[in-house]
């Protein structure tokens, strides 16, 4: 190597060892989350806002893969003793993140201790409800939130010779609609994604009725599955006819009933109402979206639709400058017009209603019909019984519905029994969660 | 003296220096972990960790009164028997043939090995597309044929879906020791025989096969242990256990328990169990199986 450019290299080394020492000055806040896609960039919009409005920190977005595999990961790092600051946790793991009150802290403290004010009066109540202990104290910050939601194809509805503006309200409606579809060639007329999400627990609050006792597990640990009741089972019966006849297929767990709503394969399908930037992306036919559909002789139906998403978690064991960090980064995504374009733009709800006002103001409601669908699914006064479902174990109890509703749909087990057994198996998850929680 | 007919190292300490590298990664990478899972299997902790809990057999009590583990027993048995024996046969008769090739050898050999450098949870994903009801091109062309292809409901052919994946994956390494076992069989055995008039039916039958016979054996013992342990990925990207629990094998189930659900303790007691049975098997398969076995 000639003299030149070893100098030069010594000088880069300095240059860049003189930049890392700069950026070490900053304090970083590790943010662990599971958005991919359109909503990974959002995630990376959201933290390059927030280190462009201030140099004191810096949050470092990281995908950790999806939601359970992100959750594990944070385990086995606090366990290992190199948690992230913030982790992104789905609804299901809310119970799970309560109970492990040595590993979080409540977001209301982390705010509270920084000196920002944090009004829970200005959140959606349904969804503040969720995220808060029951001494009103919010455990964690509600960064996604979303519903339940028909979507619909209007092009095949058109095609079959139904009112592309009105679609089923009630489950009776969507049955003739769905025969109607099939009659006119369509192979799949309904499915849906997050069966027991969406067939169940939406199902139960938009009915007002109980899922679990205990309001739903808000009362305390000692809750226990409802969801056999003679409405439930009636429904799924419902479903279950629905599939002998050709007019619901299954087309697997999770969110495996999206793709072939997008690709129009099918007419209708139930799902979160975070696929509308999806389909938006993906769909080349004209869409709507709709209220999840009732049973009109069930006094109280239809309530309101039950919360999904994930919300931020604050990871106990940081030091004191990276907490005031942390509820800087939050206290910047609390303000209304970034709530407001993050609702606009994922079709996640607005957690706020200082931005569900700003959207409406902005004229978005009108000009993306059927955007508002889920906002007005979750803004009402909330029940007992339909403020939330909140259980522990309950990543395994998605599964024991799933493969008991597989059974009901290919015809090897009666609704009822199904829906017995189901019961009985999350009941044993609950009272072992119960058990390792009583402390 | 007993130590007559061995070989005998004068030092005290050399023999336990050449062997405790090997004894090391056992210790780390097997004795370790396998006795933190039995420990884990008498406690019950939250998913971080922050409290443990000492509770005996429950972990075990609980496992053996839960029906759908049990019945995970018979799921598991159909699974591992059918990895294990069509494996063995496939790649048997994959190698026999490759064994007979005389031009393009190397190209025919390398695309069989192939398989074996795919991950098992993208050799699930490979085979979920090629069957995925709606779209998959295999399911297209059987529908085609009349045959209504659904695993996500049908329990048959769920088990199809993943016994094939799992099959295709180990195929390679089969083939591997298939090929190397029947290249050391001398020549002049299999010709001796061809000269007297045995078809090469017989000739496989009677001479190659039985000479195989240890790596047969060798094969089986590793299959067994590959479809017990090794699968859960390719359950986990192919039909998540279902329809139902019909594709629940008990490797599944534990990674599941573990690593999803945060179960750490009903985990581990799982994994005792699936150690204890492939310890079981493995005696067996030596104690009965070795004896039909010439080396």
């Amino acid at each position: 190597m000639k003299r030149p450019q070893v100098l030069a290299a010594g000088a880069l080394i300095t240059t860049s060892l003189l930049a890392c020492g700069a950026a070490q000055a900053q304090t970083e806040i590790h943010w662990w989350h599971s958005m991919t896609g359109g909503l990974n960039d959002w995630v990376i919009d959201l933290a390059n806002g927030f280190n462009s409005s201030q140099s004191e920190f810096k949050v470092v977005p990281t995908y950790k893969g999806t939601y359970d595999e992100s959750m594990a990961a944070a385990i086995a790092a606090f366990r290992a003793g190199n948690a992230p600051h913030v982790l992104q946790v789905f609804e299901v793991g809310t119970a799970t993140m309560m109970a492990s009150k040595g590993a979080i802290v409540p977001v209301g403290k982390v705010m509270a201790d920084a000196g920002h004010k944090f009004d829970s009066k200005a959140y959606i109540s349904a969804v503040v409800g969720y995220y808060t202990a029951p001494n009103g104290q919010m455990l964690s910050f509600p960064l996604n939130s979303s519903t339940t939601v028909l979507n619909y194809n209007k092009d095949l509805f058109r095609k079959a010779g139904l009112d592309p503006n009105k679609p089923p309200a009630t489950w009776p409606e969507l049955v003739s609609a769905a025969a109607k579809l099939k009659a006119s060639g369509v192979s799949c007329p309904f499915t849906t994604s997050w069966q027991g999400w969406t067939q169940l627990e939406s199902f139960s609050t938009w009915h007002n009725t109980l899922f679990a006792t205990q309001n739903n597990g808000f009362g305390g640990t000692s809750a226990r599955l409802v969801f056999n009741s003679p409405l439930h089972v009636r429904h799924i019966e419902n479903l279950a006819n629905m599939a002998k006849q050709g007019l619901f297929q299954y087309r697997g767990r999770g969110n495996l009933g999206d793709a072939p709503f997008y690709s129009g394969e099918c007419a209708m399908a139930t799902a979160s109402s975070s696929t509308y930037a999806s389909i938006k992306k993906n769909a080349k036919f004209d869409f709507g979206i709709a209220p999840l559909p009732h049973y009109p002789d069930v006094p109280g139906a239809p309530q309101n639709t039950v919360i999904g998403g994930a919300s931020l978690w604050v990871m106990s064991g940081k030091k004191a400058p990276e907490y005031k960090g942390v509820a800087a980064f939050f206290n910047h995504l609390t303000n209304a017009e970034i709530q407001a374009r993050s609702h606009q733009r994922t079709g996640y709800l607005p957690v706020t209603l200082a931005s569900f006002e700003l959207t409406e103001k902005s004229g978005f409601y009108k000009q993306n019909p059927g955007t508002d669908t889920a906002v007005n699914q979750m803004i009402r006064k909330t029940t007992e019984k339909s403020r939330g479902i909140r259980l522990g174990n309950f990543v395994q109890i998605r599964a024991i519905v799933d493969e008991e509703l597989e059974q009901v749909w290919s015809g090897k087990k009666a609704a009822r029994e199904a829906l017995d057994s189901a019961v009985q198996r999350g009941n044993e998850q609950l009272e072992r969660f119960e058990k390792a929680n009583k402390s | 003296m007993a130590t007559e007919k061995r070989v005998v190292f004068r030092s005290a300490w050399l023999p336990w220096v050449l062997l405790a590298p090997q004894v090391g990664v056992i210790a780390v990478f097997f004795f370790w972990p396998a006795g933190q899972a039995l420990l884990q299997s008498f406690q019950q902790s939250d998913a971080f960790g922050s409290y443990t809990e000492w509770v005996g057999l429950e972990n075990f009590h609980r496992l053996f009164s839960d029906p759908t583990y049990l019945a995970s027993f018979k799921t598991t048995a159909l699974f591992s028997v059918l990895v294990a024996g069509l494996g063995i046969a496939i790649s048997l008769l994959l190698a026999v043939f490759a064994d007979r090739v005389v031009r393009g050898t190397t190209i025919y050999r390398t695309l069989l090995i192939w398989p074996y450098a795919v991950a098992p949870a993208v050799a699930g994903v490979l085979w979920l597309f090629m069957f995925a009801p709606s779209i998959g091109i295999v399911s297209h062309t059987l529908r085609s044929f009349g045959v209504e292809w659904n695993h996500l409901l049908n329990s048959g052919q769920a088990m199809a879906l993943i016994v094939a994946a799992a099959v295709w994956k180990q195929i390679s390494y089969n083939f591997l020791f298939f090929l190397a076992g029947l290249q050391s069989i001398p020549k002049s055995l299999v010709e001796a025989a061809a000269i007297d008039g045995a078809r090469p039916w017989r000739r496989f039958w009677t001479i190659q096969f039985p000479l195989l016979s240890p790596t047969t054996f060798f094969l089986f013992v590793i299959n067994i242990v590959y479809a017990f342990f090794d699968t859960f990925a390719i359950v986990d990207a192919s039909t998540q256990g279902g329809p139902g629990k019909d594709t629940a094998i008990l490797v599944y189930k534990v990674y599941y328990d573990g690593f999803k659900a945060m179960d750490l303790g009903g985990s581990a007691a799982q994994s005792v169990v699936l150690m204890v049975i492939v310890i079981a098997l493995t005696v067996v398969q030596f104690r009965f199986v070795e004896k039909k076995v010439n080396y």
